[in-house]
């Protein structure tokens, strides 16, 4: 544990597995990552890399069965003292009284996260109802009808009393932060909250993140598939495939220099708005069977630098390479030059 | 005029309007304009891109020129060797020919490929039903395909559900490009895919293009894919076309300000910059404003957008837009 009193959150070696019929699926596999106070940490992945089951994970809202997180600590510096939401029962009172009050969350799809049986108010209200006890329902309302204003949607002492399907896209992505915020949590997790939007409005939204984060304070995780997203939301990037922090590293390091081939493949894949236009670098291979364990490095199967016997054999540790950038790949290992013998001879060593 | 330069596909004012029934009766109350007066042409072996948010039309705007849908109004004239097609008053016999000769790929590819097919049945069924062949050549060309799309041939009786994302939409540019056509409209053939299997689908269709001289019409709400893929870009906006030039120019130069609003919420990889967010949403598209469409969002607009329309017009040589303010406006681009 580090002493280092702006720490908000602390996650390590986060193990979340799904236990299905096929096997077990290891969605998230020793996932280590930290949240300063009022600081963004971007999530980068294709699908099925477990981004979004991380982030269920720090809220404890895995579906359970088939899920379950069967390893690691996730450190949440409250107040008074330290708590590892992993040792609470995620229906426990004390669970509860984290979620939503000290981490809420935004997801991708704004339609379905609203119940449509009961106005936007209504479950407004019964969040704060839930969290904030004592105060009137007279009051409960008015500090609504100001949420909603905040977050900049039109009219909301009329608009409070409307159902969510009478609201479009955008303006029910606005009601969901309005939600989230309710409580004034330290830290919001947004998992692909613009994806089903249009670009226009998606602008809007990042612009309104960016604008309450700042106002409230809070500590954002930002999870898209988006690049170009999460470069404009995050102070700090991480880069997950098959359950693994591939890379982490400052935004500007991590587009600037990537060091991973992972990385620094799925730069060269994707079309540019600016700059020349080269023909796109394809990642060869498909992703590995989730069902398999791997031994060594995820990426190995489609890796162009692999080195066969040491990185499907064993499993890359980070390297620190940077103050700021941590990478897991042995091409960054200090005896990298010596060839993968010297690697794997030290790491043996050293593990 | 020099064979390149020859249209393939010409839009001439076409108008797909959709009823909006109420009651009982179904009384027709009003139309939702999904396409309105869009004329633009496509050269042979181009790629012409088509970028608007979702609602401006640009998916009715592909199915209208292929006649998924039957248009409201308009002309769309295919132009195949020395015959003209023009095609929403084809009768059924000419329909098959046109329809050897333009194409779909559908954006989402777990929805476009019937489950109850196997493949073989799946990119053959177009050589079927557009008499184009049978039996053992039919399976001949399906093999073709398949391989030129990066498919494997013992895959050929398998179904849809043993695919992935990526390869199922290999399985639809397959289906689309076994008769051999000219003119492929491609509606948003990459939004439903990982970054890494997107890159591999344009790759692909751009290898596809130069090795049968295709003609695309790209639609995609991507502005980088867009970009990557075309020569020309046309901008869309609640069923009109607001600006049509060379994709470079549109990227630099803008000049409507709907455009320029669109350039600047495209987010762009490291930098955090303030942006120029365009206020409020797409109109609803059967109550359209007044005048310009774009007036009640625009922030150029003056008393003349409020009133006329403006109409589509040549600004410079293969720049056309439709804003009255476009000779006043210096607009920032990418």
């Amino acid at each position: 544990m580090t002493n280092d009193n702006n720490v908000l959150i602390e996650v390590r070696n986060l193990q979340t597995y799904f236990y299905l019929y096929e096997g077990t699926v290891r969605a998230v596999d020793g996932v280590s990552y930290d949240i300063r106070k009022g600081k963004s940490l971007g999530v980068i992945g294709e699908s099925g890399c477990g981004k979004s089951v991380t982030a269920q994970s720090t809220m404890r809202i895995v579906p359970s069965p088939p899920g379950k997180e069967v390893g690691g600590e996730i450190i949440m510096h409250l107040e008074k003292e330290p708590v590892d939401v992993l040792k609470l029962e995620a229906n426990s009172n004390e669970m509860r009284a984290i979620r939503w009050k000290e981490i809420s969350m935004i997801f991708q799809e704004p339609m379905t996260s609203f119940s449509p049986l009961f106005t936007i108010g209504n479950q407004i209200v019964e969040a704060i109802k839930l969290h904030l006890p004592g105060l009137t329902k007279k009051e409960m309302r008015e500090r609504t009808i100001e949420l909603l204003d905040k977050v900049g949607i039109p009219q909301p002492s009329r608009l409070i009393d409307v159902y969510p399907h009478q609201l479009s896209g955008g303006m029910r992505q606005r009601a969901m932060i309005a939600m989230a915020l309710s409580c004034n949590p330290k830290l919001l997790i947004a998992d692909e909250p613009t994806t089903a939007l249009d670009v226009t409005i998606e602008a809007q939204i990042l612009e309104l993140i960016r604008g309450l984060q700042e106002e409230f304070g809070m500590a954002l995780m930002y999870i898209s598939h988006d690049l170009a997203v999460v470069s404009e939301m995050s102070d700090e990037i991480m880069v997950m495939y098959l359950g693994r922090v591939m890379e982490k590293a400052s935004t500007d390091e991590i587009f600037n220099n990537p060091l991973h081939p992972y990385t620094r493949a799925l730069w060269r894949s994707i079309p540019v708005i600016e700059g020349e236009l080269k023909r796109l670098e394809t990642i060869k291979g498909v992703l590995p069977n989730p069902y398999q364990v791997q031994k060594g490095c995820p990426f190995f199967s489609r890796c162009e630098q692999r080195m066969p016997g040491l990185c499907d054999e064993a499993r890359p540790p980070l390297y620190q390479v940077t103050p700021t950038q941590t990478v897991s790949c042995f091409l960054y290992d200090k005896n990298a030059k010596a060839g993968p013998a010297a690697i794997a001879s030290q790491s043996v060593a050293t593990s | 005029m020099s064979a390149q330069a020859e249209p393939l596909l010409e839009v001439k004012e076409l108008k797909k309007y959709f009823p909006i029934q109420k009651g009982f009766l179904k009384r027709t109350v009003g139309y939702v304009r999904a396409v309105d007066d869009v004329s633009i042409s496509v050269r042979a072996g181009e790629t012409l891109g088509v970028v608007g948010e979702s609602g401006s039309g640009k998916t009715t705007l592909g199915r209208t020129i292929i006649r998924l849908y039957e248009p409201t109004a308009g002309d769309v004239i295919l132009h195949e060797g020395d015959q003209v097609m023009h095609v929403p008053q084809l009768d059924d016999r000419a329909m098959h020919t046109f329809r050897r000769n333009a194409q779909m790929i559908f954006q989402d590819p777990y929805a476009s490929l019937n489950p109850r097919m196997n493949i073989l049945e799946t990119i053959g069924e177009p050589l079927l039903v557009n008499n184009v062949a049978k039996g053992a050549e039919l399976e001949e060309r399906v093999k073709k395909v398949m391989l030129q799309v990066g498919l494997r041939v013992e895959h050929l009786r398998r179904f849809p559900h043993s695919f992935s994302g990526g390869q199922r939409q290999r399985i639809g540019i397959a289906r689309a490009l076994v008769v051999n056509p000219r003119l492929v409209i491609a509606d948003e053939p990459v939004s439903a895919l990982d970054v890494s299997i997107q890159a591999q689908i344009l790759n692909l269709l751009k290898d596809m293009q130069a090795q049968y001289q295709l003609t695309y019409v790209f639609i995609s709400h991507a502005m980088s894919v867009v970009r990557y893929m075309s020569e020309r870009i046309a901008v869309m906006y609640a069923g009109k076309l607001v600006e049509v030039a060379p994709k470079e120019e549109v990227l630099r130069q803008p000049l409507h300000p709907y455009t320029e609003a669109l350039l600047s919420a495209v987010p762009k990889l490291s930098q955090k910059r303030k942006r120029l967010v365009s206020r409020g949403e797409v109109p609803d598209l059967g109550r359209l404003p007044s005048g310009c469409v774009f007036h009640p969002r625009c922030k150029y607009a003056t008393d003349i957008c409020k009133t006329e329309e403006p109409h589509l017009r040549e600004l410079a040589p293969s720049r056309t837009v439709s804003c009255h303010l476009a000779e006043k406006l210096t607009l920032g681009g990418i």
